[in-house]
């Protein structure tokens, strides 16, 4: 694992993402005037190499689902760019949405509701096939048998509906689905919240096999630092539509820099660990119409100083080595 | 990786329990009498051409005006002579015919447009619905004059006017529900599968729609034989000397008082005919629409019935504590098969101690808290054995009065989602109050100090400016906070808390975790505490019992069952949980799924995912074998046998 985590490193990135702001809202009034506008993501910048699988970690309304929409071309960057291999994802999915999704494919959060109550598994999973691929019959035939084998599921299941599944068994519909058209990177949004835990395992699990037997890449959104951390090669945490810290995996685990991720470390619940955090009930998040002029986070962090609430920081204001940088004046020092 | 997925499991057996459409359509005394009516009027109407009828257009002045029951006119004749049964007969299959073409067409055209713009939205969905908004503006008879007056009159143009004043209120409806269906996670999938948009909107989410377009003709079809009727009473409909309803009423009604029943005939034709047609309307909508047909036209009962012996009540356990569950057992009856949710749970709580309940979905965790307050919505759940008791007083005996006394008073509970709990109309300082005075008599100021120190109580920042509140304006947190501020209103023994912070972040779900545990502390409240997440029991709960397929299947202190799991399942359960810090561990997956509670196995329920399971597992019953006073396991190869204590 450890070698694993360190090779990606050096290759080549497969995704970059530079700048990339999406605004909701903001239009015009009838008569005048502005309607209110809510960044969901300002000022992101990463890159996801070819074979790695990035984590992303935030709490609820952080942008990291706008993230994954704007990534898989369902929704369009305000400003900024998106390159895929080198190419304009924006352009590409203006100007040929197949040729998008065939590179770059979508598991959901929740796995029944993304399937078609009145459609079976087979017209399901031959959609991308015959729109996304030039197969014959024939062909679609076998590589359906394939998909279901590499899922893990019976042939017998091609006939059914989805209420008919179990939430981990709909999920790996999902998942074979996206790999149907063969992808080179799938973003995978909270791919496993929905599940019980002993499924959560199973689909974890599959994942893993899936990635070394087809050589995906992977963007792995999720609120679970611990599944998060068992799958990721490097994170990436949000806080209100900005990239907090990013770096390799065990890194920020270890010796996070940023005090958000270390929160949000300290909050999560493990099995045989008892301490309760210390109260404070104003953990709220900044109001998103009113945004703060600084860091989002001064507010509930605790060492907030002036200039934390005069400025914002650069996404790479604390730098831990080995491309690890926080959006941070005081960052953590390493215990 | 599993090979228990790879073998398809057994078809879910509800095929079969599920009471089919037709047999639920049957169920419906009111619908099925409306269909039989229905089919007979079409029947009749149908075969008009081959009845021994008169044709109902030949006058014959000389027999004018017979009275029903003359001779070879069975309902008489009308003022030229025509035979009123040959006229009516043929009216009817007239009137049918328009009101059905009507409904199509309308349906088309409406549905057409209401999938274009809901699915297209933004300046097309304007547009489009701007125009159905006008042609909604002019009264529909006006308008229907309007087009008719410049068609000209006749029966075919009297239906086009009838189809185009009806286009909106499917438009409507069918933009309400494609709107709904097109943020759908489905439409981005198809999307992502490339389809095109026009793809999308009829293989996708025209299935989806087609029971809302059925069901909107099927309360239509009255009220469009009935308009044409109106048209062409009017005159305007069908010109003589054809028959059609409508236009033998109106030519009945100038000679009204001198032979009432060339009107009152077709009269009462209309009536039966677009009663038995709302009637099967109604029914066919209640069987199609997703929310009548989960049992909700079932009438709500405010407590689960009881069916016990009264042989078989178990009596209070010697430990005591403020709540005492003994044998519960909940049945869900569904059609023919029923869901053993809860199988004999036995549970016991002290004062101030926090118990948790963990299990993953399905294991009954959440109906045995539901169950204890009688909570489980009857029919079709109902309490088939056991007791609970609340310092010893048997709670499934209680009256109903008593009940709704100790609901929210000495019981009190907590939900996952505080956004659906909380009422989004009302202010926070309402709802606390509510909460307050429907237990104890006090007045509104001191109701009001009450609920601002409730607030301050769960550590809410401004209690007094938060009273006006509503709950939308305040985050995830702080509704969870004010739903628990309203449990303790009146000063609970018990808590029952259903997955409380599940819904929350991280972040926020620690410190509704903390308060809970402090105000445990300082109220001396039991809480019982159901979660799936081991985590969140260890850093709150006292002891712990492990739920699977309706029954406790382990139960001990927090510390010993998670150090030192004795049943499979538990030890799994802990497992395959991943831990922050330990990301090289390999996560221990459980093969296969939890059995369906409608057809337990014999035995041990977890015996088919067990890799200790041995025949023995699979025949009689395993009882909960406690190993000392709070330590059990329902396991016959517990693990760890030697370290046990």
């Amino acid at each position: 694992m450890n070698e694993i985590s360190q090779k990606p490193m050096d290759r080549e990135a497969l995704l970059t993402i530079r700048d990339v702001e999406r605004i909701f809202g903001g239009g015009r009034k009838l008569f005048g005037g502005h309607l209110p506008a809510v960044h969901a993501v300002q000022g992101l910048s990463l890159d996801v190499k070819k074979g790695e699988t990035l984590g992303v970690v935030g709490e609820s309304g952080c942008g990291k689902s706008t993230l994954a929409r704007l990534v898989v071309g369902l929704d369009l960057p305000t400003s900024g760019s998106i390159t895929f291999n080198g190419e304009d994802l924006a352009a590409l999915a203006k100007k040929d949405r197949n040729a998008l999704s065939r590179k770059v494919q979508y598991v959901f959060q929740d796995p029944v509701a993304s399937l078609n109550p009145r459609k079976t598994i087979r017209t399901i999973l031959e959609a991308p096939l015959k729109h996304l691929t030039d197969l014959n019959a024939d062909r679609r035939e076998a590589r359906l048998a394939e998909l279901l084998q590499a899922v893990n599921l019976a042939p017998e299941f091609l006939e059914r509906y989805p209420h008919e599944f179990s939430g981990g068994q709909a999920q790996r519909i999902g998942i074979a689905r996206a790999l149907a058209a063969g992808p080179e990177l799938i973003v995978l949004d909270e791919p496993v919240s929905a599940l019980d835990v002993s499924v959560q395992a199973q689909v974890l699990n599959l994942l893993d096999k899936l990635k070394d037997d087809f050589g995906l890449t992977y963007i792995f959104i999720s609120h679970d630092l611990s599944v998060v951390e068992s799958v990721s090669d490097r994170v990436a945490v949000m806080y209100f539509g900005r990239m907090a810290e990013l770096g390799p995996a065990r890194e920020i685990f270890r010796h996070p820099l940023h005090p958000y991720t270390d929160l949000l470390m300290r909050s999560a619940p493990a099995p045989g660990r008892h301490d309760l955090m210390s109260e404070d009930a104003s953990a709220e998040l900044p109001d998103p119409y009113n945004p703060p002029k600084g860091c989002a986070f001064a507010a509930r962090c605790a060492h907030r100083t002036d200039i934390c609430v005069a400025g914002k920081p650069a996404p790479d204001e604390a730098t831990g080595g080995n491309d690890h940088i926080a959006a941070c004046y005081h960052p953590l020092g390493k215990a | 990786m599993t090979d228990t997925t790879m073998s398809a499991p057994s078809r879910p057996a509800s095929k079969s329990s599920r009471p089919g459409t037709l047999a639920l359509l049957l169920n419906n005394t009111l619908a099925t009498s409306g269909l039989v009516v229905l089919v007979l009027i079409c029947l009749i109407a149908l075969a008009a051409p081959i009845l021994p009828l008169e044709d109902p257009d030949v006058t014959a002045p000389a027999n004018r005006l017979l009275p029903v029951f003359a001779e070879g006119h069975l309902l008489g004749t009308d003022h030229l002579g025509r035979d009123i049964l040959s006229r009516l007969i043929w009216g009817t299959r007239v009137s049918l015919a328009v009101g059905l073409s009507a409904t199509i067409i309308a349906a088309f055209f409406g549905s057409l447009l209401g999938l274009v713009a809901g699915y297209a939205g933004g300046r097309t969905d304007t547009l489009i619905m701007r125009g159905i908004d006008m042609v909604m503006a002019f009264p529909y008879i006006l308008l229907a004059l309007a087009i008719v007056a410049v068609l000209g009159p006749g029966l075919l143009n009297a239906l086009y006017a009838i189809a185009l004043v009806n286009i909106p209120f499917f438009a409507r409806n069918i933009r309400g529900i494609t709107l709904g269906l097109s943020r759908r996670e489905f439409v981005d999938a198809a999307r992502l599968s490339g389809k095109s948009p026009v793809q999308i909107l009829f293989l996708e989410i025209l299935p989806n729609v087609l029971p809302v377009i059925v069901i909107t003709m099927s309360t239509t079809v009255g009220w469009m034989i009935l308009e044409t009727a109106g048209l062409s009473f009017l005159g305007l409909g069908a010109q003589p000397p054809q028959a059609d309803l409508g236009s033998m009423l109106g030519e009945g009604r100038k000679i009204l008082f001198t032979a009432p029943h060339v009107s009152i005939i077709p009269g009462l034709m209309i009536f039966a005919l677009v009663m038995s047609i709302n009637l099967f309307g109604d029914g066919v909508r209640d069987i199609l629409d997703p929310r009548l047909r989960a049992g909700s036209l079932t009438r709500p009962v405010s407590r689960t019935a009881v069916h016990r012996k009264a042989d078989d009540i178990p009596s209070p356990s010697e430990k005591g504590g403020v709540l005492d569950v003994r044998q519960m057992r909940t049945e869900f009856e569904i059609g023919s098969s029923v869901y053993k949710a809860v199988g004999g749970v036995d549970l016991n709580l002290k004062e101030g101690e926090c118990l948790g309940i963990v299990g993953e979905s399905g294991s009954g965790k959440s109906v045995t808290a539901m169950s204890i307050m009688g909570l489980v919505p009857t029919p079709p759940g109902r309490i088939a054995g056991g007791a609970a008791y609340l310092d010893g007083e048997d709670l499934f005996a209680a009256s109903d009065r008593r009940i709704r006394d100790l609901r929210g008073g000495s019981v009190a509970y907590v939900f996952q989602d505080p956004l659906s709990t909380l009422h989004p109309l009302f202010t926070v300082g309402d709802q606390l109050t509510e909460a307050i005075t429907t237990h104890r008599p006090l007045s509104g100021s001191k109701a009001r100090e009450k609920a601002i120190e409730l607030l301050s109580l769960v550590r809410i920042p401004n209690a007094k400016e938060r009273l006006s509140a509503y709950p939308h304006e305040l985050s995830g947190g702080m509704r969870q906070r004010v739903c628990i501020a309203m449990a303790l209103a009146n000063d609970a023994k018990v808590l029952i808390a259903d997955e409380p912070t599940t819904a929350l972040d991280v972040t926020v779900q620690s410190q509704i975790l903390t308060l809970m545990n402090g105000l445990r502390r300082e109220r001396n409240a039991a809480i019982l505490f159901i979660t799936h997440d081991f985590g969140v029991v260890s850093a709150l709960c006292d002891r712990v019992a492990v739920m699977y397929a309706g029954r406790i299947v382990e139960t001990g202190t927090t510390e010993e069952v998670l150090a030192n799991p004795r049943h499979p399942y538990t030890a799994k359960l802990i497992e395959c949980v991943p831990v922050l810090g330990e990301p090289e561990r390999r996560l221990d997956a459980i093969e296969g799924r939890p059995p369906v509670v409608n057809n337990l196995p014999e035995g041990c329920a977890f015996a088919a995912r067990c890799p200790h399971a041995q025949a023995a597992c699979r025949a009689g019953e395993i009882e909960l074998e406690m190993s000392s006073d709070t330590r059990g396991v329902r396991c016959l190869f517990p693990l760890n046998s030697g370290a046990a204590v």
